[in-house]
């Protein structure tokens, strides 16, 4: 730990983010003295593009770090904002879990039999192309309750990535590893377990990882377009819907507070994932 | 004056073995009535030029791709023929790539102990033991903890050579295992080659385009004529077993090199002209 602290990795990192938010201040701060005489020149073509005379679009219109972290500290003691963690977290664990379940089996089933892929794979290839999003509505539709349509939304924009990596992932197995394993007295069964399955697994890392990705773009989306789920008493219906109230509520350091937050929860897993990928894959770290 | 010992165990027939590939109506002939029989016990080098057909005879015997007609036998079993053109692949006949087929996901160790397992031959402590030993016996101590990927590719094809003999073969199916190694590395593996030979007395069929590499290991030598592949001349090496690389720098092998230098150069020159490429 104190390697990483003094790596320059680690300083470089550091400056990058105090960089960012010292501009970001001075930008936010800069509304006093700049906007909107500054834009004199450009008024004209700017109001010709729609915008307002005595508005103009510059970052001064962008909460403060200060008022955002200010903000933060405040709804750090509110019930409602861990709620949100919660909500959201729970759905992207449930679709993401249930892609893996499912996603992982189909894709080798398809990958293993000319059967399965004859009759699978059309479907798929033919569902695969609408966006999670345009599911929502049939979702909301087709599930009793709104939860379970959120899940499902969020399951869907994992389901299609592990699909198509474990799929890849088996076919790029080198055909050398299967003419061993059959010489050596190999059955399918052993073939299956002992090459196809390890064989697969970093393509099972690597799609679970952008996976995972996807799912924290697609529920923060369901969360807004649904009304966030189950909103007992205005308390949390997930981030997405923490940032959209908040919007609502005119309080625009939430806005940015719930961003942040949705960021450092898609950041935290992935990380997580990296993490056991490396873990269940040992011999990769060679290279 | 071979050193051979005269063995039952891993003799192989090739008998007038035709191999046609038919890509689109269009036959090539890659094998055209190719005979030659290989003694139990014995290193059988075949050399040609890349794509003359010779990894095909190799295919054949180790049950990875059909024949069109003639017969392989080993030990007087039929192996495959017209009636049944692709024989079963098995642990009778292991084949050492070229360019290794070790898993990666498995520790070198766990590499050596797989055929045994798979046939359920010995028991996990005990196929370790003898793996361990194995590895041992072949300058591997030390490493049967590691991925593949963290030796050198030197010792990788020796742990492939080890994991092929822990299964107790008749005939090792070599196909050009050393062609990725560098020239240095290459003749320290052809000594250690030798020494697994003389401890483990397996038929040898190996597959390379290097002459020297060729006359230094084998105590025949086939040379294949190219695409369609059969020999051109078969030449018994008369330098005795057991061989050291002192051996490089005598007559005799400067003479055998001489002898058949011309007609390998022949060859390579044939499948230049047809636009078979190296590769």
């Amino acid at each position: 730990m104190r390697k990483f602290l003094s790596s320059p990795a680690f300083w470089r990192g550091a400056v990058s983010i105090v960089v960012f938010l010292v501009l970001w201040e001075i930008g936010a701060r800069s509304k006093a003295w700049m906007a909107p005489e500054f834009f004199a020149p450009f008024k004209e073509l700017l109001v010709a593009m729609g915008f307002k005379k005595d508005y103009l679009p510059w970052i001064g219109a962008v909460p403060a770090p200060s008022g955002v972290l200010k903000a933060w500290v405040a709804v750090l003691a509110e019930p409602g904002y861990w709620q949100s963690w919660y909500m959201s977290l729970f759905r992207v664990l449930g679709g993401f879990v249930a892609a893996m379940i499912i996603g992982i089996p189909f894709g080798l089933m398809l990958a293993v039999s000319r059967v399965a892929y004859g009759i699978g794979f059309p479907a798929f290839e033919v569902l695969r192309p609408i966006p999670p999003l345009a599911w929502v509505p049939a979702s909301i539709i087709f599930w009793p309750t709104q939860e379970l349509a959120i899940i499902f939304i969020t399951f869907l924009g994992a389901f299609y990535t592990i699909v198509i990596n474990v799929l890849g992932g088996a076919r790029s197995i080198d055909g050398r590893y299967f003419l061993a394993a059959q010489s050596m007295g190999s059955s399918n069964w052993d073939i299956f377990r002992r090459v196809i399955l390890p064989g697969t697994l970093p393509s099972i890392v690597v799609g679970s990882a952008v996976g995972m990705g996807i799912t924290w773009e697609v529920v923060v989306a369901a969360e807004m377009i649904s009304g966030g789920g189950s909103q007992q008493a205005g308390v949390g219906g997930g981030l997405g819907f923490f940032i959209w109230n908040s919007y609502v509520g005119g309080s625009y350091e939430q806005i940015v507070v719930g961003m942040i937050s949705i960021g450092i929860a898609g950041f935290a897993s992935s990380e997580l994932l990296r993490w056991g990928g490396r873990y269940a894959t040992p011999w990769l770290k060679l290279r | 004056m071979h050193m051979r010992t005269q063995s039952t165990r891993g003799q192989i027939s090739i008998q007038d073995v035709v191999k046609v590939y038919d890509p689109e109506g269009a036959a090539v002939m890659a094998v055209d009535h190719c005979s030659l029989d290989i003694e139990g016990g014995e290193i059988c080098m075949i050399v040609g030029p890349s794509g003359c057909g010779k990894t095909t005879l190799l295919n054949a015997i180790a049950g990875f791709h059909e024949i069109t007609s003639g017969r392989i036998t080993m030990d007087g079993e039929v192996l495959c023929s017209a009636d049944k053109p692709k024989s079963e692949p098995g642990p009778d006949r292991i084949v050492v790539f070229q360019n290794g087929a070790l898993f990666p996901w498995k520790s070198n160790l766990e590499n050596v102990i797989f055929g045994p397992m798979m046939q359920r031959k010995l028991d996990r402590k005990a196929a370790i033991e003898k793996g361990r030993a194995m590895m041992a016996d072949a300058g591997l101590s030390g490493v049967e903890h590691n991925y593949p990927g963290e030796v050198s590719s030197g010792m990788r094809r020796r742990v492939e050579i080890v994991r092929a003999l822990m299964n107790d073969p008749k005939v090792l199916l070599l196909d050009e295992p050393y062609r990725a190694l560098d020239s240095l590395t290459k003749s320290v593996m052809h000594e250690a080659l030798l020494e697994i030979y003389y401890k483990n007395k397996v038929t040898i069929f190996f597959i390379t385009h290097d002459l020297e590499e060729a006359i230094f290991l084998g105590h025949r030598v086939a040379i294949m004529t190219t695409r369609p592949c059969k020999p051109k001349k078969v030449l018994s090496v008369d330098i005795p077993h057991p061989r050291d690389y002192s051996v490089l720098t005598s007559k005799r092998f400067r003479e055998l090199i001489e002898e058949t230098n011309d007609a390998v150069h022949e060859e390579a020159l044939k499948a230049f002209q047809a636009g078979e490429k190296e590769g």
